[in-house]
């Protein structure tokens, strides 16, 4: 292939937020003809880069330049204009409306005043073929699966002359085959010549469409590459990095203990899965110890979590508690197994804001009791200060808003709420976002602590060193399947991104 | 359940609310001699009139995921204002008429706003329209205006002969004008189709670039417009001005749209199933007559169990013709 201009070009960019620097200085090549993959983790800057480029916000500073000129995206609108269009994960059509209406809805074909459906729905069909795609376009979107409403929502986005696609992980809840279909609609628009930008996090799917990629890292760009000439290892680590302080992290591990109390799982799940969710995995949680579930962004660790814990149902496999097979098909059901299950985002699914620290504590106990065996106030308060005390919240009254607690403290009175309901197995999605070193050390601790007590644990965290810290064995995740389990006591990051390179090094 | 998958899951409820419709007027012409004429079905329109206009606007309200209480008190209103101009202070019928067509507007306008702009709910937001209309009623007259007037009596009497012995009246061929309008604005103007977009998905809608704000607020003037042509209708159709007219007259409109197919969730639904739905609440209503020995409550009888009969449809076709949907976005 000859070195060619670039159609798309971002330099120098810079975006500040209150307090955060969320892109440093980063720069981006677009090909036309070519499928660039961005990658990176959580807060790598990834979609604050998208969002700069297709208008959403505004650069500090830097320079975008289309086609050789330079540009200033204020609008998504006049991104469109520019022929700089974007497909977001979920699918942003109108299901009820039929295919054809959904690729032309704001720029109908008229005729005699009135909207020309024959048109339409001829001019949809081209569009669609155009993407190997036959269906009846006047049939309304939902009787579609989200594969073909996906490329329905590319062939919108291509609908106003695009030179630039970017599509923002338009693959994470199609199955295989139906990724395949979307990689081979994307192949035909690259012969095109049209450039488009992948974000995703998914490994496998990034070498198999990728030519270029693109790694972010804390908001400052790590690199760009061409993808075969970059192992899949490098690119973990270069996504990765190295920036927590091994010393501080120091492994705290008692392996000898931890496998004296290994016989019998609590919790045994063999080939549970759900179709286009999580390929069906086995996983053993033993009373006294911690599963630390490793994996990058995206890899099914918390679809792991919701499936064990009821809220979507498995489609396949069994999972037996106790030696006893228990269905997990609903979080009431799961909590009456003695699970618990601390969820990823602590201000929306978490703690209620408005009450106090004493009854966000109390809220999953009395819900265990129902609301015919009440606790009286003497009670709750009693509960809920011991919680305090045990787990060190730091407030002077447990009459409080929760609100008003660092997010430190609101997570370990999250954790005291499920305590307080003294479940056999707590599941631990991020317990340590967004909240300061010290107090994620406090959090890994009192899991630790809780552990010691014979509580099963399922931990799970992006900070693979926090995964290290705390598990006693490392179930590894990769693109929504387990690949395989290793000893946390032996285990370091390393073998875990060997793992997850699958094998390479 | 293999037969509900091929067919749209769009226009299922309306082959259904169709065919009921049929039955329900086969039924007439087996039971009753003199059922199976033109006029029976000439006289469902007329004297159902008033309903499919108020319902058609109320139609693009529900599809627009929201709903519009006001109407019946506006219905109400807008007999009693032409009444009292008319009789009290004989104005000229082409006065009053753009001048309560305007008032209905204004409601809306004023409904819209405040559920748009101040992001209240349609039902309380209509709810207090509902109360202040009726209420105002009552500040022109606690009693029934009649009307004597010349004009008004002409209109209200006016035949307009289809064939020997069938004719259809003004109010019914307002109410089809009125429907054909209707018809090409749902299907055939960006408007319409904007207002299918903000039912469907209204976050998707503005994402795509759709003027969202404006069109809601324009349903809801819509929604005005009609109560109050069909509060014109309504005034023609009784020749008086009362404040009890209509009363319940919204309830008869959101009945009339949603055994016609259109959900109340909104995106979905069309102003024919609508006309449907009001003539199956007619020809229940004609059933009664001729049967003659029932109260005419059985109207609401039959009205209600027919509600949940489609309500209860809509559910069974949208768990397996959109089955695969809904599994597929909650993956």
């Amino acid at each position: 292939m000859t070195e060619q201009q670039a159609i798309l070009q971002m330099q120098g960019i810079h975006k500040r937020f209150p307090g955060v620097v969320a892109l440093k200085d980063v720069s981006l090549r677009l090909f036309p003809g070519e499928v660039h993959a961005l990658m990176g983790q959580n807060g790598a800057g990834k979609s604050t880069l998208i969002k700069v480029l297709t208008g959403v916000e505004n650069a500090d500073s830097g320079d975008i330049t289309l086609a050789g000129k330079a540009i200033r995206v204020t609008s998504v609108l006049e991104a469109q204009e520019l022929g700089i269009s974007t497909v977001y994960q979920e699918v942003n059509l109108c299901s009820n409306l039929s295919v054809a209406e959904n690729i032309f809805i704001g720029r109908f074909p008229f005729r005699f005043g009135r909207i020309d459906w024959k048109t339409m729905n001829a001019k949809a069909r081209t569009a669609l073929a155009a993407l190997n795609i036959d269906i009846d376009v006047s049939l309304p979107l939902s009787s579609y699966p989200v594969a073909i409403q996906q490329m329905v929502a590319i062939a919108r986005a291509l609908g106003t002359e695009a030179q630039v696609l970017i599509l923002d992980e338009p693959t994470s809840s199609l199955d295989e085959d139906e990724v395949e279909r979307l990689f081979d609609a994307l192949r035909k628009l690259k012969a095109k010549g049209i450039a488009i930008l992948f974000v995703t996090h998914f490994l496998d799917q990034t070498y198999a469409i990728s030519d270029r990629i693109t790694v972010l890292r804390n908001g400052e760009l790590e690199g760009e590459y061409l993808a075969a000439d970059l192992p899949r290892i490098q690119l973990i680590n270069k996504m990765v990095g190295r920036e927590i302080d091994e010393s501080s992290f120091a492994r705290q591990t008692e392996s000898g203990e931890a496998k004296a109390s290994a016989g019998e799982p609590f919790l045994a799940a063999r080939n549970l899965g759900r179709a286009g969710t999580l390929r069906p995995l086995d996983l053993d949680v033993h009373a006294g110890q911690v599963l630390g579930l490793g994996g990058l962004l995206g890899s099914g660790r918390t679809e792991t979590a919701r499936l064990l814990f009821g809220i979507d149902h498995a489609d396949s496999g069994s999972a037996k508690i106790n030696g006893v097979p228990v269905s997990l098909n609903s979080p009431r059901k799961a909590i009456r197994q003695g699970l618990a299950f601390c969820p990823e985002d602590r201000k929306t699914e978490g703690i209620v804001a408005e009450l106090s620290i004493r009854e966000n504590i109390i809220l999953a106990l009395q819900a265990h009791r129902g609301i015919f065996r009440f606790l009286p106030l003497r009670k709750q308060t009693q509960i809920a200060e011991e919680y305090v005390k045990q787990l060190g919240i730091k407030t002077s009254d447990v009459e409080k808003p929760i609100g008003q607690l660092s997010g430190g403290n609101q997570q370990k009175a999250l954790l005291a709420r499920w305590l307080a309901t003294e479940p056999k197995m707590l599941i631990l999605d991020e317990p340590t976002r967004g909240i300061d070193v010290a107090a994620k050390l406090e959090i890994m601790d009192l899991v630790k602590t809780q552990c010691r007590k014979g509580l099963a644990i399922l931990f799970i965290s992006s900070e693979m060193s926090e995964v290290l810290r705390v598990s006693d064995r490392i179930a590894v995740l990769r693109d929504r399947q387990k690949i395989g389990e290793l000893d946390g006591a032996s285990a370091d990051e390393q073998s875990i991104f060997r793992m997850i390179a699958g094998g390479e090094s | 359940m293999s037969l509900t998958r091929h067919l749209n899951p769009r226009t299922l409820p309306l082959i259904i609310t169709t065919t009921l419709f049929v039955a329900l007027f086969g039924f007439g012409a087996i039971s009753y001699d003199a059922f199976l004429s033109p006029q029976v079905f000439l006289n469902l329109l007329i004297d159902n009139g008033f309903l499919l206009v108020v319902a058609i606007g109320m139609t693009f309200v529900i599809i627009s995921g929201g709903i519009d209480l006001s109407v019946g008190s506006i219905v109400a209103l807008t007999t009693m204002v032409s009444a009292s101009l008319v009789q009290h202070h004989h104005w000229s019928i082409w006065v009053i008429l753009p001048l309560v067509l305007l008032m209905g507007c204004a409601f809306g306008l004023l409904h819209g706003v405040l559920i748009q702009v101040f992001r209240l709910q349609a039902f309380i937001v209509t709810l207090g329209g509902m109360f202040l209309a009726r209420g105002l009623c009552y500040v022109i007259s606690i009693d029934s205006i009649s009307i004597t007037d010349p004009t008004y009596t002409a209109l209200s009497e006016y035949r307009l002969a289809l064939g020997e012995e069938t004719f259809i009246s003004l109010s019914g061929i307002i109410a089809l004008v009125t429907l054909a309008i209707a018809i090409f604005i749902a299907h055939y103007t960006k408007f319409g189709r904007t207002v299918y977009a903000i039912g469907g998905n209204e976050r998707s809608a503005l994402l795509m670039g759709l003027p969202v704000a404006r069109t809601k607020i324009m349903v809801y003037v819509l929604s005005g417009f009609c109560s109050a042509l069909g509060g014109i209708l309504v005034t023609l159709y009784m020749l008086s001005g009362y404040g009890l007219h209509a009363l319940g007259m919204e309830l008869d409109a959101i009945a009339a749209a949603v055994i016609g197919g259109t959900l109340l969730t909104g995106g979905v639904g069309n102003v024919i199933g609508t006309l449907i739905g009001v003539l199956i609440l007619g020809v229940i209503q004609s059933l009664i007559a001729f049967d003659g020995s029932l109260s005419s409550w059985w109207t609401r009888i039959a009205i209600g169990l027919l509600l949940f009969l489609f309500c209860l449809l809509q559910r069974i076709i949208e768990r397996s013709g959109l089955g695969r949907k809904a599994k597929s976005t909650t993956a």
